[in-house]
């Protein structure tokens, strides 16, 4: 696994023609491999555009984002869609999981989407993730027919399927309620654990912060704080 | 399964009611496509059979003759001449048998026969008609119109001095078969034949006036010992004979004359209708492609964010792209299949509905398999071209914001 995961290098990014709005005004971050890291911050801070640029879905105005060793900014469409397929993870706040599609097929999509074609593999992988995050009977639900915690869970199975070195996390508990939320939080703990999986979660409950490895707090687009949790708990 | 197939036919699986309307829609074009088609063809040849089945598609003729002056141009004097045309004799085709024998060597000719065309009077007791006579060789006359088909009562023969008559003569002139009647050439000659057959040929002019006899008969009432006055062919593609006409005049010297020559309002009739089919199977075409592309972009408005999402996990935008240019395809080619399935039988229907007296049917509503199949490649083709569109719209979505505004 190459380390460090993530290498974000003075990234600005900027909005708008005539009025430039600056949403990120230099941003330096390292992410270790095994890290499970809290990104907090208020509102209109800069946390999901740097998320969005960490995710190779948008591109810096200027600086650098090095994911699993390769540099995004060499890379073209096809190869950041490349790079997104195998290197990252994504868990969306609204789980974002497709509807018309039950939810080993959601696990599925990935790297059915990657590949073209369906394999055994590919499905013994994605069952065993739904094992793993509790969903074995669930399999052939249609994910509409899931509780909030399950669909969460879902798309974690979905963001893990590729064995991705860096999952990042959208206020992944932030329309759970409490036990779902710590439900879910305590998978990607084990998650992280077991396969060593590096976490990057947004998050608005500072409960979740407290029990990550490290907390960055963003303001205004820059970098205020970034502890290291002294002894997170140690919980499964 | 292909990752698009799989997505595409999820998405049209899931939208059930989406699909089953676009679905209905392409089926009743393409139905309309194929029974139009199918109707305007079965229509049109039944048209040309009918025009076809008493005629020869190329006649052949003895030039007219033409009135030269006797008054030739005197140097110093004016003189002014009146020419009139002088009074057609009926003429045999010089060397006849050469030149028949040269016809069937022409490409795209079929069979040819030669005729002796003459006009005269059927008399019966004090009943009188104006007749056509025409002396045939009976073989080479049936490779062109088959009158022992079209036999009512008796048989075609004309050997000796039997004739066959035409179905509405024989009942003007109250005969029938084995009755004697009496010919009296515009030449003057008279003669006494038998009726062995009467024929319905299904054209009035040609069953009131046609007596059918040998060409030796023929020869000797006209006075034409070995002559031909006229030369009929067949040719392969009856719409070929209009040129095979015009080459064989410019080569033979003789006048000729195509059947497209003699039904030009027929041709023209049925190549309006042609145009008119065309347009409208345009226009259906249109409706169609217009159909699937506007269903298609408000379901990439609808599933933007789905498609987002699918771009974000690492799907490749062609994968995208692919997703919605075969839900078109799908959408024709369905669409297609039910279609071509109504088309037959709204045609099966339609025959069966306009049988005639005898119940056989009006006119054949033929389905051909190549009919089918075009309409099939036409939909799935224009399915895909409707969706040209919707899907690099699909493509082109940028995944942040379509999860962030979805």
């Amino acid at each position: 696994m190459v380390d460090p995961v993530l290498i974000v290098e003075s990234v600005v990014k900027e909005y708008g023609e005539r009025v430039r709005t600056r949403a990120l005004g230099g941003v330096d971050l390292t992410l270790r491999s095994g890290e499970l890291a809290a990104l907090i911050g208020p509102s209109g801070s800069g946390k999901s555009t740097l998320l969005n640029i960490i995710g190779l879905l948008d591109r810096p105005t200027s600086g650098r984002i090095v994911v699993a060793g390769a540099d995004a900014g060499a890379l073209d469409d096809r190869g950041l869609t490349a790079l997104r397929a195998r290197a990252l993870g994504f868990v969306f706040q609204f789980h974002h999981l497709l509807p018309a599609f039950t939810a080993i097929e959601n696990v599925m999509l990935p790297a059915w989407g990657d590949e073209g074609f369906p394999s055994r593999a590919m499905r013994a992988d994605a069952e065993a993730l739904l094992a793993a995050v509790g969903l074995a009977d669930r399999m052939s639900y249609r994910t509409t027919d899931l509780s909030g915690g399950q669909q969460q869970r879902v798309a974690i199975a979905r963001a893990l399927a590729r064995r991705p070195p860096l999952v990042l996390a959208d206020e992944p508990t932030g329309n759970l309620d409490t036990e779902s939320a710590t439900e879910v939080f305590d998978l990607m703990r084990r998650v992280n654990r077991e396969d060593g999986t590096t976490f990057l979660v947004v998050t608005h409950d500072p409960r979740i912060a407290d029990r990550c490895d490290r907390v960055i707090e963003i303001v205004d687009g820059l970098i205020r704080s970034d502890r290291k949790n002294a002894a997170p708990p140690r919980q499964a | 399964m292909p990752f698009a197939w799989f997505v595409a036919l999820r998405y049209l699986r899931d939208a059930k009611g989406q699909t089953a309307l676009i679905l209905a829609a392409v089926s009743i074009g393409v139905a309309v496509v194929v029974f139009l088609s199918a109707l305007i063809t079965g229509l049109q040849t039944s048209l040309i059979d009918k025009t076809l089945g008493s005629q020869a598609h190329v006649t052949l003729h003895a030039p007219r003759e033409a009135p030269r002056s006797l008054v030739f141009a005197t140097p110093g004097k004016a003189t002014s001449t009146i020419v009139q045309p002088a009074s057609q004799r009926l003429r045999s085709i010089d060397r006849w048998p050469a030149v028949l024998a040269d016809m069937e060597r022409v490409a795209g000719v079929t069979a040819a026969s030669p005729m002796v065309v003459g006009f005269g009077f059927a008399l019966r007791s004090d009943a009188k008609e104006a007749i056509v006579v025409r002396g045939v060789d009976p073989e080479r006359l049936l490779a062109i119109v088959d009158v022992r088909a079209k036999i009512v009562a008796g048989r075609f023969d004309v050997a000796g001095g039997d004739v066959a008559v035409g179905s509405t003569l024989a009942r003007t002139l109250d005969v029938g078969v084995g009755d004697k009647i009496h010919i009296a050439t515009a030449e003057g000659v008279d003669d006494v034949v038998t009726i062995s057959g009467v024929f319905t040929l299904g054209n009035e002019a040609i069953d009131k006036t046609w007596v059918l006899t040998s060409l030796r008969h023929a020869q000797s009432l006209y006075a034409l010992p070995g002559g031909a006055t006229t030369l009929e062919l067949k040719v392969a593609d009856v719409f070929d004979a209009e040129r095979v006409a015009v080459e064989l005049q410019e080569s033979t010297g003789l006048d000729s004359e195509s059947w497209m020559h003699l039904n030009a309002s027929l041709l023209t009739g049925l190549s309006a209708q042609n145009q008119s089919k065309s347009l409208i199977q345009f226009f259906v075409v249109v409706a169609v492609a217009l159909g699937i592309a506007s269903v298609l972009a408000v379901s990439v408005v609808q599933k933007s964010r789905e498609i987002g999402i699918l771009r974000a996990v690492g799907t490749g935008s062609r994968r995208v792209l692919a997703v919605f240019l075969l839900q078109g395809g799908i959408l024709g080619f369905v669409g297609a299949l039910i279609g071509s399935a109504i088309g037959a039988l709204l045609a099966k229907g339609f025959e069966g509905m306009s049988r005639g007296a005898d119940g056989a049917p009006q006119f054949p509503v033929p389905i051909d398999l190549s009919l089918l199949a075009t309409a099939t490649a036409l939909a799935t083709g224009v399915g895909l071209l409707a969706a040209v569109l919707p899907a690099r719209r699909a493509s082109r979505i940028d995944p942040a914001q379509a999860i962030r505004n979805g």
